[in-house]
């Protein structure tokens, strides 16, 4: 079973909760996924604690666990700010922690990543950081204390799918024991498939469902793939050959 | 009938010319001491586009949308029937694509064509697409003119009244206050919409141009003279205070790429204010006893109030 910092869950798809045509279908989407973890930004609204209580509500009444993020910070400072905001608000630990270093690509910035997960880990927070594929910054994340790493597919919202399967399954063969997700620029089930049958844990997803034409079949489109991967998995899948090998034994054929 | 309108936004200034023509007394009560203040309706776009609004709003905005343009026509002047043009920088086609997939009646223009729709862009843009049946209005001179066919028709108007303090001496209540009823609709929050308006002496610009962009969706609605409304973010919570400097900055710039003499264009006002919307953001007219509850209309005011004032209508004449 799929767990976070002692939890144990039943799904391995965690969704994002922005940029749904409407709460409504947001509420449709994560029912029809079967999923048990959500995150929720609170960046936009900082500073103001009430402003977003509506849409927060919202979120809580989905029933399901919340991961709160920092979504949206370009500093070790304000992701740690929003950090033990997150945690009055939605009354939890978890913080999926995200510090922007470039504004084009959104890709993670390591050294204030690093940073802030240092000062949240020593707060008690249980941490899950976006990161890139980098097994240092990987190293220096898990000495900070955090037990869930959450390297890039692809930049967000980008739909790209694995970039560098390699760097992946790299990071899986060197932190057996870390529960690993990948979070950001998926596009297409199949990438979520594709993750989980390098073994990841889990994959976390939201501009693929959100943005699709219809985000509660795509919601269940993703739901299907991340238990087909996990289940291939498992099953342990054969390995690409250079040559073919037939799928009817030869013995037996008859010689003319 | 006596019929009491709580709220001059424009759900309750399209029903109360609703019912005001099929010759019910209407008393119009509302907390702005003038039409216009304490209600978002004022810094709408004031855009009559269904079919662009079909890319995210669904079938039923699209259907009940489709009458605006023709009521408006009908009670206001300055209503402009000159369609939506979508445009895109050339490395965000693939949202314009998604665009044209997802909504129905546009047709796809070259730049040929959009030179020839809005002379001023010339020379900008390879492939756009046009939305020919929309139109748009300038809010805010629709809603004064509204209220002023009221009162020409004997309609009372309270303003700068808390209809709490006061008694309604009517048959039916209808409740157009928008957010301030999420005392009696639980369920209703605040979407929060910033805008700014630009005057530019280069650019004057026909009709609303919707600049498509994989972030920062935006739309500009001109008003004449150069003059136009730059809207809007989409925020959820229900923070009425200043314009932040990120919407400043991501709305401006997306102006300016899509023409850069918007960069010398004065920028004359900023306004925010938050929408009211139900989970599934679509409106609602529900009655409950004397009472009909008009609210929800999200992102779609002008859009969608010919149609839910009919129905409100409709809704006060059941029996209850």
């Amino acid at each position: 079973m799929l767990e976070f910092y002692g939890k144990r869950f039943g799904s391995r798809l965690l969704l994002g909760t922005a940029r749904y045509p409407s709460p409504a279908i947001l509420a449709d989407a994560v029912r029809a996924s079967t999923c048990e973890i959500v995150t929720v930004s609170l960046r936009r609204e900082s500073g103001d604690m009430r402003a977003g209580q509506d849409f927060w509500a919202l979120m809580k009444e989905l029933g399901t666990h919340i991961l709160p993020n920092t979504a949206g910070c370009h500093s070790a400072r304000e992701a740690v700010t929003t950090a033990r905001m997150a945690r009055e608000v939605f009354a939890t630990s978890w913080i999926k922690l995200e510090v922007i270093g470039d504004s084009d690509t959104l890709q993670p910035d390591p050294f204030g990543l690093v940073e802030a997960a240092r000062i949240l880990c020593s707060e008690g927070f249980e941490v899950f950081p976006y990161m890139n594929d980098d097994l240092v910054v990987a190293e220096k994340l898990v000495e900070a204390g955090c037990r869930v790493l959450m390297p890039w597919g692809a930049p967000i919202g980008s739909g790209r799918g694995l970039n560098n399967p390699y760097a992946l399954r790299t990071m899986r063969a060197h932190f057996p024991d870390i529960t690993l997700v990948v979070d950001a620029g998926l596009g297409v089930p199949s990438h979520a498939a594709a993750a989980m049958e390098l073994g990841y844990d889990a994959v976390l997803v939201n501009t693929a469902v959100a943005k699709a034409g219809d985000p509660v079949a795509m919601a269940r489109a993703f739901a299907a793939a991340v238990e087909a991967g996990r289940l291939a998995f498992e099953a342990d899948p054969i390995d690409a050959l250079d040559m073919a090998v037939p799928s009817t034994p030869l013995l037996g054929k008859a010689l003319l | 009938m006596r019929v009491a309108i709580i709220g001059a936004g424009v759900a309750g200034l399209a029903t109360a010319t609703e019912f005001a023509e099929q010759g019910h007394d209407v008393t119009l009560i509302a907390r702005g001491s003038a039409i216009g203040e304490n209600c978002c309706s004022w810094y709408a776009g004031g855009m009559l586009a269904p079919w662009c609004e079909g890319e995210s709003a669904g079938e039923q905005v699209i259907r009940l949308g489709q009458q605006a343009v023709g009521w408006w026509e009908r009670h206001v002047s300055g209503v402009r029937r000159r369609g939506t043009l979508v445009l895109c920088q050339g490395r965000d086609m693939a949202e314009l694509h998604r665009f044209a997939r997802r909504t129905e009646a546009s047709e796809v223009v070259d730049g040929d064509r959009i030179d020839e729709l809005e002379p001023d862009l010339a020379g900008r843009f390879r492939q756009g697409l046009f939305f020919a049946d929309e139109g748009h209005l300038d809010p805010r001179k629709a809603l004064v003119e509204l209220a002023q066919k009221l009162r020409e028709q004997g309609a009372i108007f309270r303003l700068g009244v808390d209809a709490g303090d006061v008694a309604l001496d009517a048959d039916i209540t209808i409740d157009c206050r928008g957010l301030a009823a999420r005392d009696r609709l639980p369920d209703l929050r605040g979407v929060r919409g910033e805008m700014l308006v630009i005057r530019s002496r280069d650019l004057n610009l026909s009709r609303p141009v919707r600049f498509l962009h994989p972030r920062i969706p935006l739309y500009i609605v001109p008003r004449g003279e150069g003059v136009h409304m730059v809207g809007a973010t989409m925020i959820e919570g229900d923070r009425r205070a200043h314009i932040s400097v990120r919407s400043t900055l991501e709305l401006l710039s997306a102006a300016y790429a899509l023409h850069p003499a918007f960069g010398e264009a004065e920028i004359l006002e900023t306004g925010v204010d938050a929408r009211p919307a139900f989970p599934d953001n679509l409106p609602r007219v529900q009655r409950c006893g004397n009472t009909v509850y008009v609210n929800g209309l999200y992102r779609h005011g002008y859009l969608l109030s010919p149609a839910i004032a009919h129905m409100a209508v409709a809704a006060a004449s059941t029996p209850n």
